[in-house]
């Protein structure tokens, strides 16, 4: 399966670059989700693909189970870019307050 | 040797620990903060004089802590005779200027934070001196920058004094800087960074290749922070200071550390025809120029800071010579300079105190009405000419003998006893015209204030030192030829020469050269007296040709001209050409290896990867095999995976026009990646993506009602220009997600080689005593960074709730759908408010389930945070959930019924976790161990039977109460809105209906 998850990281990249490169505020927000998913499905690629050798000692050999660091680290970052999306959020919802638009440069193109 | 290291230790601290207390004192506490700084300097004072015998005996005292031991860095102090003359005086003049500030600050001045930052001056002062490591020296070198900055910048409602403090801080601490790569460089030479080692290496330092380059680096530091020319700028600056801050760090200390460093490495670095061509030159340019200049300045502390200049060039002059005694002649000029000079400041500082000005022109006849202080200001001037019978005349007389002898043959040193007398002359002048143009000539009528001598505590300080200058002048082998033997021996060791520190000599040329300079000099004042008396500030001629100006002129090219050109060629205020920018980079940057490096060709890579294929796909292996295997095709995955890709081009598409149809699209390639989590073992990675998916899509539809509506076409993105640019973007997008999906496919089709994964699997259970290994890498291994990683999060959601508390929202961009609102609306003619059956039971039977549900949420909340260690669960999983039973109920019920019913206090929550997943951490210290250690044992509990107790459960707990408590507030915070929207409308309408009324009865 490692050309589709390849692929599939390709894919959510594009479509989170193509949308953080948009004007609109909650484009931009789509886009970073998308990226986050590509970033956090790299990341834990990295450790390679395995099926059915979760991490968990007890069982099998340390040598059969998947690698425990990069789903460490990827963990942790599922949390901080759910905490990024919302700032993000907040700080677009406080822009179109105070500028009354939500273009990401806080005014309209041209203007 | 006693053992010194507690005695070094207080030294070096006192003053800090003082500074901290100070800073904490309430405004009023006027005599408490001063008698606290005064009585810490006399300690410290008292230190050194507990030290002195040992000193005296030519021992020297050490303690060392160690700080970094494997990289040879230890924290160490060192008190020689050098070192231990200057902290005497460190100490010495500090409790006389905290007893002078006492009475000079003024009750509206805040004297906590006065003396706060000057003990930690002095702290910083005395840890240069008694540094034993050249890092250390370093650091404290800076440290005392910085409270400088701070003591000028005191009154920061003046303009002058901000301005002055930037000025002092950009050339000290850029000097420190400089001597920071300095001293790594003599560290490398020497192979220590120990004084020590380093004062003992003989010639090893001067006989190296990287010497010239060590020596201009220190250099340049010392030279700044003793205000030479043309760095000396800034000293006359500083005066915006209060005047005991002048008297002690522009006079007596703080800028007479350049010179201190530089007697500190004469040993070492000094054997150079270098180290002559530096600091002679140096120092006598600054000595003439800043004799010269001094005798131009109008104002009384202007006067003052030009000679502090001149003497330090002086000292520098005399130590670039690179003989003994010129050294000795340095250090004790040093001594001397730092007595009258002190109390010359603040006998300045009492004119201006009591007469109200410090312009010379305005000052005259102050004799009779205060004849103390001009006596004394008049002692410590006659000082700082050179007149016989005080101090300055034996150390000026040791300073025009060493200008005789030959040092490197050059017409420069031919000439030098010349520039000697001529400044001397000068220094003559200066003093002569502060003395009588301040207490003598007419009377003047039109001061601001009456003067009068001041409190006698005021002049105490002052009067101790001039008279100190009156007994080192006329006994100087009873008073001084013990303290100044110890600090020579400090510096020069073995190398010590013989000197006399008699008053008369005989008739010897130095004699002669004091007395044309004494008798040049009253003719010069005499000369220049009546121009002087009326003429504007600054010497004629050079008044335009200022340090300040120039490096005014410097700062704003640097920061302001050459910033603006550079931003105007490379900046932008639009965020869309900068994230263009950033993609390209990356993308190029991933390119530039394989387009760099030879032996890259499309069609190999190409080929390696139908060499993959065919071993894996095509291979008849995956269809005859039943267990899992690398490279499997798996079509269950391929069509999540199909589904996936499309949910995300759909989202990319769709953003702009359909932001729901967007978002659920996103949360479809969510799914996708969560199920490939579980699908590639990693359960609790898809445990969190799911749960995050869910309170992800919640904030986010919360958020979309305060989007603006986007129903119809943006007429500009019909333009060409504008499909052009998305063909670009679509490029740029495309070029990226395919290099990320190549480099993806070589990582995951290359072997994997060992990883510290199998260590970590190996060690999960027997030392942190969990199964789930990531989990105990979570909360274990790697439990540091889990603990920045949930401040963070903390952090996160704080700023979310200040932001969302200060801000007002954009006008609703939504009505209530039509069907509230007619409901509403009929059920208003009939009902009292709130009282409606209708709407008030809206959605009451998906209400009552998920109410039903609430404590089932809760316990499974708790069952995946317990079973966390050894099965996919734990902290953050446990949280989220723990989130979702609340955000649930929210979402039936509404804010307001919820917080009816339940009290959630998120900002608790997250205070607690973080409290307690750090307080788990430093029980480990208790118990001797490195900060997180986990321990942990088998405990048998009702209803749970055994369970393991791991002290990171405790830290997984707090872990648990951050993520909830910052994940229910952020989204809280968010729903509130739409509450305090309503609000404000309900009060609006009421508003508008009384309004209505009143209009309608009138």
């Amino acid at each position: 399966m490692e050309p589709v998850i390849a692929i599939a990281i390709g894919v959510l990249t594009g479509s989170g670059v193509w949308l953080v490169l948009r004007p609109r505020t909650f484009q931009v927000i789509v886009g970073l989700s998308l990226i986050s998913y590509a970033v956090n499905l790299f990341i834990f690629s990295m450790g390679r693909l395995k099926v059915g050798a979760p991490t968990f000692t007890g069982g099998a050999g340390a040598s059969a189970l998947a690698d425990p660091t990069p789903q460490a680290l990827v963990l942790t970052a599922i949390v901080i870019s759910f905490a990024m999306t919302a700032l993000l959020l907040v700080v677009t919802i406080a822009s179109r307050g105070l500028t009354g638009s939500d273009h990401v440069d806080g005014r309209e193109d041209g203007l | 040797m006693p053992d010194a290291k507690l005695p070094l230790t207080l030294m070096l601290f006192l003053p800090f620990a003082s500074s901290a207390a100070t800073a904490l004192m309430p405004a009023g506490a006027r005599n408490l903060v001063a008698w606290l700084a005064g009585l810490t300097a006399l300690a410290v004072f008292g230190l050194g004089l507990w030290a002195a015998p040992e000193i005296y005996a030519g021992t020297v005292l050490r303690a060392q802590y160690a700080w970094l031991p494997e990289y040879g860095l230890n924290f160490s102090i060192r008190l020689d005779g050098f070192a231990w003359a200057f902290a005497m005086i460190v100490s010495g003049i500090g409790a006389l200027v905290v007893l002078y500030a006492r009475y000079y600050m003024s009750p509206d001045d805040s004297a906590p934070r006065f003396f706060a930052f000057l003990l930690g001056f002095m702290g910083a002062m005395l840890g240069v001196v008694i540094s034993g490591n050249l890092i250390q020296l370093v650091f404290f070198w800076e440290l005392t920058s910085l409270f400088s900055f701070l003591l000028i910048a005191y009154w920061h409602h003046k303009d002058a004094a901000r301005d002055g403090a930037r000025m002092a801080l950009t050339v000290t601490a850029a000097g420190g800087l400089s001597l920071f790569a300095g001293m790594l460089i003599i560290g490398h030479i020497v192979g220590s960074y120990e004084l020590d080692v380093v004062l003992s290496s003989g010639r090893t330092i001067v006989d190296h290749a990287m010497y010239p380059a060590a020596l201009a680096l220190v250099a340049f530091g010392a030279l700044t922070k003793s205000a030479q020319f043309p760095f000396h700028f800034w000293l006359p600056r500083a005066m915006t200071a209060p005047t005991p801050v002048s008297a002690y760090l522009h006079s007596a200390t703080m800028v007479k550390a350049g010179v201190f460093l530089l007697a500190r490495m004469w040993p070492v670095m000094a054997a150079s025809d270098y180290w002559f061509w530096v600091f002679t030159p140096v120092g006598a340019a600054t000595l003439l120029i800043g004799a010269f200049l001094a005798m131009f300045q109008q104002d009384l502390k202007g006067l003052l800071a030009y000679s502090t200049i001149s003497h330090l060039g002086l000292i520098v002059l005399l130590l670039g010579l690179g003989s003994p005694l010129a050294a000795v002649a340095a250090i004790f000029h040093m001594i001397n300079h730092a007595t009258f000079k002190a109390s010359l400041f603040m006998a300045a500082g009492i004119i201006d105190h009591e007469a109200g000005t410090r312009d010379i022109r305005q000052l005259g006849g102050l004799y009779r009405a205060m004849p103390i202080t001009a006596t004394l200001a008049m002692a410590a001037a006659a000082a700082m000419a050179g007149v016989p019978l005080l101090n300055g005349f034996l150390s000026k007389e040791m300073f025009f003998a060493e200008t005789i002898e030959s040092h490197v043959d050059s017409a420069f040193d031919h000439t030098l006893p010349y520039l000697a007398t001529l400044a001397g002359m000068f220094s003559v002048a200066y003093s002569l015209r502060l003395i009588d143009q301040v207490f003598f000539g007419p009377e003047a009528t039109d001061l601001p204030r009456k003067p009068h001598d001041p409190a006698i505590w005021m002049l105490a300080p002052a009067a101790l030192l001039a008279l100190m200058c009156l007994l080192v002048g006329v006994l100087p082998t009873w008073t001084i030829s013990g303290f100044l033997s110890a600090a020579v021996f400090g510096v020069l060791g073995a190398l010590t020469p013989e000197y006399s520190l008699a008053v008369w000599h005989g008739l010897t040329p130095a004699l002669l050269m004091s007395v044309v300079a004494l008798g040049g000099g009253t003719l010069t004042y005499l000369g220049l007296k009546d121009y002087l008396s009326g003429a504007v500030e600054g010497p004629p001629l050079l008044r335009r040709l200022s340090g300040k100006r120039l490096f005014e002129r410097a700062i704003a090219m640097l920061s302001w001209r050459w910033a603006r050109v550079l931003e105007e060629l490379l900046g932008t205020n639009r965020l869309q050409s900068q994230l263009r920018a950033l993609v390209v980079i990356m993308v190029l940057a991933g390119c530039w290896p394989l387009l760099a490096g030879a032996g890259f060709s499309p069609a190999a890579a190409l080929a390696s990867v139908g060499v993959w294929l065919g071993n894996t796909w095509l291979s008849p292996r995956w269809l005859t095999s039943s267990a899992p295997m690398v490279g499997m095709f798996d079509p269950a995955l391929l069509l999540v995976w199909a589904v996936g890709v499309a949910c995300a081009v759909g989202a990319a598409w769709q953003a702009k026009y359909h932001r729901l149809v967007a978002l659920i699209l996103m949360g479809g390639s969510g799914l996708a990646t969560s199920i490939t989590f579980v699908w590639y073992s990693a359960p609790d990675l898809a445990l969190t993506q799911l749960l995050v998916e869910i309170v992800t899509v919640v904030l986010i539809l919360l958020g979309l009602r305060w989007m603006p509506r986007r129903d119809e076409l943006i007429p500009d993105d019909q333009l060409t220009s504008a499909r052009l640019r998305r063909l670009r973007d679509l490029f740029i997008a495309i070029a990226a997600g395919c290099g990320v999906a190549a480099l993806a496919f070589a990582v995951l089709t290359s072997e994997q080689t060992a990883t510290i994964g199998d260590e970590m699997i190996r060690r999960a259970h027997p030392e942190g005593g969990g199964h789930n290994v990531v989990n105990v890498i979570l909360v274990d291994f790697r439990g540091f960074d889990t603990l920045g990683e949930i401040t963070v999060l903390g952090a996160v959601a704080i700023t979310v709730f200040a932001l969302l508390r200060r801000f007002r929202p954009a006008r609703d961009s939504f009505a209530a759908p039509d069907q509230k609102r007619f409901q509403t609306e009929y059920d208003s003619t009939r009902y009292a408010p709130g009282k409606d059956p209708i709407n008030a039971h809206y959605m009451l039977v998906q209400g009552v389930i998920i109410r039903l549900l609430f404590p089932v949420i809760c316990a499974m909340a708790a069952f995946l945070f317990m079973r966390g260690h050894d099965l996919p669960g734990g902290g953050f999983i446990g949280g989220l959930t723990f989130a979702i039973a609340f955000i649930l109920q929210y979402i039936a019920g509404g804010a307001r019924w919820v917080e009816d019913r339940l009290v959630v206090l998120p900002v608790r929550w997250i205070g607690a976790g973080i409290l307690l997943a750090a307080a788990t951490g430093l029980g480990a210290l208790l118990f001797g161990r490195p900060f997180l250690t986990t321990a942990f044992r088998y405990v048998e509990l009702p209803l749970f039977g055994k369970t393991p107790m791991a002290s990171a459960l405790s830290f997984d707990l707090g872990v648990f109460a951050l993520v909830f408590g910052a994940t229910v507030l952020m989204l809280i915070a968010i729903a509130h809105q739409s509450i305090r929207v309503y609000r404000t409308m309900e009060k609006a309408s009421v508003r508008e209906k009384a309004a209505a009324r009143s209009r309608g009865d009138v």
